[in-house]
C-alpha cells in the first residue's frame, strides 16, 4: 500500500518537525501558567542547540550533550528570572534582551562547529515498536526525544490540571496575591516554572541541532522560538491545544519543504510558517475576549510581595 | 538619576566583557583598546563609524515613538529590508533616471515601504487585538525571504558573476561622500534631523502626550479619552517610516545595490538603543554612538585579533540586561536586611 505509506511517512516526518516546537511550547506554557511572560525563548532554544552540538562533536556522548543544553538553556533563564522576579524588570523588555544576547552568545559557542559533523550514534527508537506491522518501520524511526516530548506534554497536563502543585502553579499566576496570602512563595515558584520553561526551550534546540538536522548554523532556529511563543498564544494556555499547534506547525514545515523547487521560488514557500503564525494568531485574536480570559491573570505583571 | 542607569550598564557590559575576553584567552586591555579606541583612529574610521550611528539612530528614534505608548514593533528589520526594497527598486525601475529627483523620491519609497510593513500589524493590533511583538516579528522573517527571492530572482543583475545580487544603483540613486578618504554620506544629517523632529514631536505634540499617558497609565488615558487605536497607528508607522529610511541610507549609501542581506542587525539592535537612550531622542543619539563603536570596533577586533563577530551579539544582550537591572538600583531604594527581601521599599 504505498499510499498508506506516504501518509505514514509526511505523518512521521511532521512528528520530528513538530518536536523542537512542542517541547519549547511546553516549557514556556509552564512559565505562563506561572504569570511569567518569556520572549527569550529563541535565545533559550539557539543556546541549547550550540551547546549540546559542541558537546557532542567533543565528546560523543550524545545524552551528555542533550543534558548540557537542557543546563544551557535553564542557565539563560536563570539570568532572565533574576531580572524579571528579582529585579522586577519589564518583562518583555528582558525577554528581548535574553533573545538578543542568545542569538549573539549562540554564535560564540558555535563559532568553530559551523562546518562540522557529529559521531556516528546507534538507532535511534525504542525497539519493541520497530517490530510492529505496517507501522513499525516508519515508528521505529522515531527520535527518542520525539517520544519524550509527548510524554512531557501527558505529564504537563497532568500536573497543571490533575496535581496540587500544579494547582499552586496556576493560582500563582492567576492571583499572586491570594496565593502569597495563604503562604505560598511565589517568586520562588515563579523561579521554577521560569527555569523549567529554559530546560524546555535548551531541550528543543538540542533536538535541532544534535538530533534533527544534525548540524549546527548560526541563527538556526530560524524564528521557532518565536513560533513557540505564539503556539501558546494560540493554545489560549490549554495543553492539548498546544499538542495539536505544534504538529499543525511541523506539518506546516514539512508540506513547505516537499512544495520547494517544485512550483515557485523556495523562499516563498519558506515564508509559509511564519505568514501561518500570524494566520492562527488573528484567528485567535479575533475570538476577543472569550479567548483573552483563558490567559492567567498576572501574565507579564510583577509581583510585589509587600502590598 | 535618569541617565545614570545607561552609563552604569555601559560600565557592567565593559567590566563583564573584559571578564569574558580572558576566558577567552585574550589580554583584554588590547581588545577594549580595539574596541573603543579604532573607531576614532582616523578620519576613515570616523567615517565609518557614522555609517553604523546613522542607520541605528534613525531606527531607534522611530521604534521610541512607540514605545513610549507600549507599542512594541520589534519588526524594525524588516521594516529596513522594505524600505531598501521599495527605495532601491525605485531606483531599478528607472534605470535612465539622472534627475535630482530621483533620490528623494526613493527615500519617500522607503519611509512609504516601511511603513507598508508596519501597517500589517498595526491593522491587526486595532481591529483584532492581535498581539504586535509576534506579528512585527514574523513580518521580519518574510522581509528577509522576499529580499532573497528578489535578489535571486527578478533583480539578479548578469553582470553579477553570478552572486544573489542587483545591477549596482546609478550614480544619481546614490548618496554623495561628504569627505574625501571617506565613505561619509549624508545618512548621518539625515538621522539627525530625524532625531530633531522626533523631539519636536515628543516635546511639542499633543499626540505624542497622549500616547505617552497611554504608555504610562493606560487606564488614565481611556478615561481622558485619548483613543488606543490611533497610538498603535502611530506608534508602528513612525517606527516603519524612520526604519525605511534607514533602509534607503543602507541602499543608497553604503552598500549601492541590493543584495541578500542589507542590514547586520541594526533593527534589533535599534530595540536597545531605545532603551539605553531612555526613549529620548537625545540620548538615542548617544546611544547609538556607543552601539556603533561596537560594531566599529567588533570588526576592528574580527581582524586584528580573529574575534568572532557574534561578540557584538554579546555586548548588545549584556548592555540591555544591565540597563534593566541597573534601573532597579536608579528607581528603587536598596536596603539590606537579614530576612526580608532585600528590595523592599519605593
Amino acid at each position: 500500500m504505498p499510499e498508506l505509506d506516504l501518509v505514514l511517512a509526511i505523518a512521521i516526518a511532521t512528528l520530528g518537525a513538530g518536536t523542537p516546537l512542542l517541547l519549547a511550547a511546553l516549557g514556556e506554557l509552564v512559565s505562563e501558567k506561572s504569570g511569567v511572560l518569556n520572549l527569550g525563548v529563541e535565545g533559550m532554544m539557539l543556546m541549547g542547540a550550540a551547546v549540546g552540538f559542541a558537546v557532542a562533536a567533543e565528546s560523543g556522548h550524545f545524552a551528555f550533550a542533550t543534558l548540557c543544553g537542557v543546563l544551557a538553556g535553564a542557565a539563560l533563564a536563570l539570568v532572565f528570572g533574576f531580572l524579571v522576579l528579582t529585579c522586577r524588570a519589564n518583562q518583555v523588555a528582558a525577554g528581548l534582551a535574553l533573545t538578543i544576547f542568545g542569538i549573539g552568545a549562540s554564535a560564540l559557542v558555535g563559532a568553530g562547529y559551523t562546518s562540522r559533523s557529529l559521531p556516528a550514534r546507534e538507532a535511534a527508537g525504542a525497539s519493541f515498536v520497530a517490530d510492529l506491522p505496517v507501522v513499525g518501520p516508519l515508528l521505529g524511526s522515531l527520535e527518542a526525544l520525539t517520544w519524550l516530548s509527548l510524554a512531557c506534554f501527558a505529564a504537563i497536563a497532568w500536573f497543571l490540571y490533575r496535581s496540587r502543585p500544579g494547582l499552586v502553579l496556576r493560582a500563582v499566576g492567576d492571583a499572586p496575591d491570594s496565593a502569597h496570602a495563604v503562604g505560598y512563595p511565589v517568586i520562588a515558584i515563579r523561579y521554577l516554572a521560569v527555569l523549567f520553561g529554559g530546560a524546555m526551550a535548551g531541550l528543543g534546540g538540542v533536538f535541532l541541532s544534535v538530533y534533527y538536522t544534525p548540524t549546527w548554523v548560526e541563527n538556526m532556529t530560524a524564528g521557532r522560538g518565536w513560533i513557540a511563543v505564539a503556539l501558546v498564544v494560540f493554545a489560549s494556555w490549554r495543553p492539548a491545544w498546544v499538542l495539536a499547534g505544534a504538529y499543525l506547525f511541523g506539518g506546516v514545515t514539512i508540506v513547505q519543504f516537499h512544495l520547494q523547487g517544485v512550483i515557485l521560488a523556495s523562499q516563498i514557500f519558506s515564508m509559509l510558517p511564519y505568514l501561518a503564525t500570524i494566520a492562527v494568531l488573528v484567528a485567535i485574536s479575533r475570538r476577543g475576549e472569550a479567548a483573552r480570559r483563558l490567559a492567567p491573570a498576572s501574565l507579564g505583571i510583577p509581583f510585589h510581595p509587600e502590598r | 538619576m535618569r541617565f545614570a542607569a545607561p552609563l552604569a550598564a555601559a560600565a557592567a557590559s565593559v567590566l563583564f566583557g573584559s571578564a569574558l575576553f580572558v576566558f577567552l584567552g585574550l589580554e583584554p586591555l588590547a581588545v577594549l583598546r580595539t574596541f573603543f579606541l579604532s573607531p576614532f583612529r582616523d578620519l576613515y574610521s570616523i567615517g565609518e563609524l557614522s555609517l553604523k550611528v546613522a542607520p541605528l539612530a534613525l531606527c531607534a528614534v522611530g521604534l521610541a515613538v512607540g514605545f513610549r505608548a507600549n507599542v512594541w514593533n520589534i519588526g524594525a528589520e524588516g521594516q529596513l529590508v522594505l524600505g531598501a526594497m521599495a527605495g532601491g527598486g525605485f531606483a531599478l525601475a528607472f534605470p535612465d533616471a539622472q534627475g535630482a529627483w530621483l533620490l528623494p523620491a526613493m527615500f519617500v519609497a522607503g519611509a512609504l515601504g516601511g511603513m507598508a510593513w508596519a501597517a500589517l500589524p498595526a491593522f491587526l493590533k486595532v481591529r483584532f487585538n492581535t498581539n504586535e511583538i509576534l506579528t512585527t516579528l514574523m513580518l521580519t522573517y518574510v522581509a528577509g525571504l522576499l529580499l532573497s527571492y528578489m535578489v535571486y530572482g527578478p533583480w539578479r543583475a548578469e553582470s553579477g558573476y553570478g552572486w544573489p545580487e542587483s545591477e549596482p544603483l546609478q550614480a544619481a540613486a546614490r548618496l554623495p561622500r561628504l569627505l574625501d578618504g571617506t565613505r561619509l554620506n549624508p545618512g548621518i544629517l539625515l538621522a539627525l534631523a530625524v532625531a530633531g523632529a522626533g523631539w519636536l514631536f515628543v516635546a511639542r505634540s499633543f499626540i505624542a502626550y497622549r500616547m505617552e499617558v497611554g504608555g504610562m497609565a493606560a487606564g488614565a488615558a481611556r478615561y481622558a479619552g485619548f483613543g488606543r487605536g490611533g497610538m498603535v497607528w502611530v506608534g508602528l508607522l513612525a517606527g516603519g517610516a524612520c526604519a525605511g529610511l534607514a533602509g534607503v541610507v543602507e541602499v543608497a549609501g553604503t552598500i549601492g545595490k541590493l543584495r541578500e542581506t542589507i542590514s547586520p542587525g541594526y533593527g534589533f539592535a535599534a530595540i536597545i538603543v531605545a532603551f539605553l537612550g531612555r526613549l529620548h531622542p537625545g540620548g538615542i543619539l548617544l546611544a547609538s554612538l556607543l552601539m556603533g563603536i561596537f560594531y566599529v570596533g567588533g570588526e576592528a577586533a574580527k581582524v586584528s585579533l580573529g574575534l568572532p563577530t557574534a561578540i557584538i551579539g554579546v555586548f548588545q544582550g549584556m548592555l540591555l540586561f544591565f540597563l534593566l537591572m541597573s534601573d532597579l538600583a536608579v528607581s528603587w531604594r536598596l536596603r539590606w536586611r537579614a530576612r526580608r527581601d532585600p528590595v523592599a521599599g519605593a
